[in-house]
């Protein structure tokens, strides 16, 4: 069969959508179904929200056009189809010294949606997003297959990266890997207090990669405590990763409670010694905590979730303060809760990252949750900052603009890609990002 | 010791799985098929991935002229000479129907074709007096079915054939491994309705590396077909041929 008939979800599983999938294994597979236009394009769909979701429409499903196809040790420079996992590039290279100089949060983003998201790690004050590595692109657009630079081609280039696969389908990219002293990582982790250690530490870390664990539910002077880890590759014994585990099955509704989950981030924070600890780790357990727990988004249940990733300019602190006391006053919060420094780097018109804070928290999906969560991106807003398209399921097209002034600049290009609007995705059209319907 | 595995049908997502994890072992690969674009890119994947060799030779079952060459092209190397074998085709028994003559092509694709070429190889291994072969079947192999019954009996076939290798190579101290999956998630089963229990590639092809390693002789995979298949060996043929599973 070509194309199965099914209900597929984002990641969060909140939103979902019944659409005809076709999982090409080739090339030639591949064209052939692309023969009489263009269809969206989608990776493991790692996106929370509908990004990779086309409700009554066609998709393909790039995951098995997953070839390394040539790597140049005297470069780093690594071509891939666009169905490679960013974990498994870690996982081949990083013991020959090698690394992705980008990974987003999970290994299993496909390197097209690591591209169509524009995606950004632990790293981004120093190491920016992941297509400012990305050396060219192959697009297949509506006139044919186009190889696509930031110097040949800068406007398809910066409408293609974190152009939510508007301007074509993905075919192979050629990346810059970064040279790594070994495969494991060396990682600094300090028990902090409070919203402004939080903010002053991050502000301070020298690291490579720095990132904020943060107790959204702890509220008063406890507001914004958290635990730091800095990390740095190194090479050195390590024990074997443990095994992968699954969820069988979701999880009912008071596994997320605010008692539970309050409890749990007690522990958690309590965890780290009061002194700090330096502990070694395995490159995949830093970068990708959550991989080692397949379908870890059974554990909201069946309603799924939401994830709310904002960031926000750097003199916007204060408000990112605010937003975060009422999410830790309404005991909605997850254990799932992250505070980060972005830098400047962005490489594509719909880039989500700017200079300033980042702030993403896990909300179960709830209708308390689901109004908290349009008021937060209310604020952004309101605070110059903006969401992240990998994330969203609940914003509006009326939040968009004012977030990403270089909308139109992206929508021309995307236009002149695709003039049929083949490719639009519910995000798409949810967000009316290539214009009113 | 030098390791080389010949990969027949390489482009089917099976064989992908399988040459990327005894190329991650540092085995050198021929990789056989019809789709030299598509075999090409797989042997830059097994290269990065640590292939000691990668080559693509063209394979189709249904043309033995070029067979005697991609022996030759193994027997260059030196050390463990070793061939897994992933052709098959499965057309739905409804085109069958209408057009016995597609039956010819399924015997091919599944048993003679692969048959004819192992029996080209299977003097180097006893020159070598090691080297494995794993042949993947079927379970549809285990018992004709009216859904499937023609690529069922094909595969039946090729169990018996890799049964007598396995007799006649355990003498020279090569092996056979025949491996009956259930239902993987390939592109032949995408889409199909009343897949269960669906095995991915990468499962199946860490089970056929085990197989391969232990000697097994006949192995499902994963292993509670042996069980399921069990039951459906031994219902009794008035019953059975009522039934529509």
């Amino acid at each position: 069969m070509l194309w199965k008939t099914a209900d597929f979800a984002g990641w969060g599983r909140a939103l979902t959508a019944r659409c005809d999938v076709a999982r090409p294994e080739r090339s030639r597979a591949l064209d052939a179904l692309l023969a009489d236009g263009l269809v969206p394009a989608m990776g493991m769909r790692r996106s929370y929200g509908d990004a990779a979701l086309n409700s009554d429409g066609r998709a393909i499903e790039m995951t098995r056009l997953d070839r390394m196809i040539a790597f140049d040790a005297a470069t780093g420079e690594l071509e891939v189809e666009a169905g490679v996992q960013v974990g498994q590039v870690a996982e081949v290279f990083a013991p020959r010294g090698w690394l992705p100089p980008v990974m987003p949060g999970t290994g299993f983003a496909t390197i097209g949606g690591c591209i169509a998201q524009d995606v950004h790690g632990k790293n981004h004050h120093h190491g920016g997003s992941f297509c400012q590595h990305v050396l060219s692109m192959r697009l297949r657009t509506a006139t044919g297959v186009v190889e696509v630079t930031p110097e040949g081609t800068p406007d398809l280039f910066r409408a293609t990266a974190g152009g939510l696969g508007q301007t074509g389908v993905i075919l192979s990219a050629r990346l810059r890997l970064m040279p790594v002293k070994g495969d494991v990582m060396i990682v600094t982790e300090r028990r902090i207090a409070d919203w402004d250690e939080h903010i002053a530490t991050l502000d301070a870390s020298r690291a490579t990669y720095t990132v904020g664990w943060i107790d959204a539910t702890a509220t008063g002077t406890a507001l914004g405590r958290g635990i730091l880890e800095e990390g740095e590759t190194g090479s050195g014994l390590v024990p074997k990763r443990a095994k992968y585990r699954k969820v069988p099955f979701d999880a009912p509704r008071f596994a997320l409670s605010a008692p539970v989950v309050r409890a749990f981030n007690q522990l958690y924070w309590r965890r780290v010694p009061e002194s700090g600890r330096t502990v070694v780790k395995p490159i995949g357990d830093f970068f990708f905590p959550l991989d080692k727990i397949h379908d870890w988004n059974r554990l909201y249940g069946r309603a799924g979730f939401h994830q709310f990733q904002c960031v926000v300019p750097l003199a916007a602190v204060k408000e990112l303060r605010g937003m975060l006391e009422s999410i830790a006053g309404s005991g909605l919060a997850s254990p799932l809760a992250v505070l980060k420094r972005m830098g400047e780097g962005r490489a594509g018109h719909l880039s989500f990252p700017m200079e300033g804070y980042t702030l993403a928290v896990d909300f179960p999906n709830r209708a308390e949750a689901r109004d908290l969560i349009v008021r937060l991106i209310d604020r952004t807003k309101g605070a110059g900052g903006r969401i992240y398209f990998a994330k969203d399921s609940l914003a509006s097209a009326k939040d968009v603009a004012a977030m990403y002034p270089e909308l139109d600049a992206w929508r021309a290009a995307a236009a002149l890609a695709d003039p049929e609007r083949a490719l639009a995705t519910d995000i798409v059209r949810r967000l009316q990002l290539r214009g009113a319907a | 010791m030098n390791r080389t595995w010949i990969i027949l049908g390489a482009t089917s997502s099976m064989a992908r799985a399988f040459a990327r994890q005894v190329s991650a072992d540092g085995a050198g690969v021929l990789l056989a098929g019809r789709d030299r674009d598509d075999l090409q890119a797989l042997a830059g994947d097994c290269s990065l991935r640590g292939a000691r060799m990668a080559e693509v030779v063209i394979f189709d079952a249904r043309d033995p002229e070029g067979f005697p060459a991609i022996v030759e092209r193994a027997r260059s190397e030196d050390g463990e000479i070793n061939a897994a074998v992933f052709v098959g085709s499965m057309p739905a028994q409804s085109d069958i129907d209408a057009d016995p003559s597609l039956i010819d092509g399924t015997v091919t694709d599944c048993f003679s074709g692969p048959a004819r070429f192992l029996h080209l190889l299977a003097p180097v291994l006893e020159e070598r007096g090691m080297g494995t072969i794993i042949g993947v079947g079927s379970v549809a192999g285990d018992r004709g079915r009216l859904g499937n019954y023609v690529y069922g009996a094909a595969k039946a076939g090729f169990h018996t054939y890799l049964s007598g290798l396995r007799n006649r190579l355990t003498r020279a101290g090569g092996h056979v491994v025949t491996v009956k999956p259930g239902f993987v998630d390939t592109a032949m089963t995408w889409g199909l309705p009343g897949m269960f229990l669906v095995a991915s590639p990468e499962q199946v092809a860490a089970d056929l590396v085990k197989a391969a390693r232990k000697r097994r002789n006949v192995i499902y995979t994963p292993f509670f077909w042996a069980l399921i298949m069990l039951i459906i060996r031994h219902i009794p043929e008035p019953i059975f041929k009522k039934m529509k599973i």
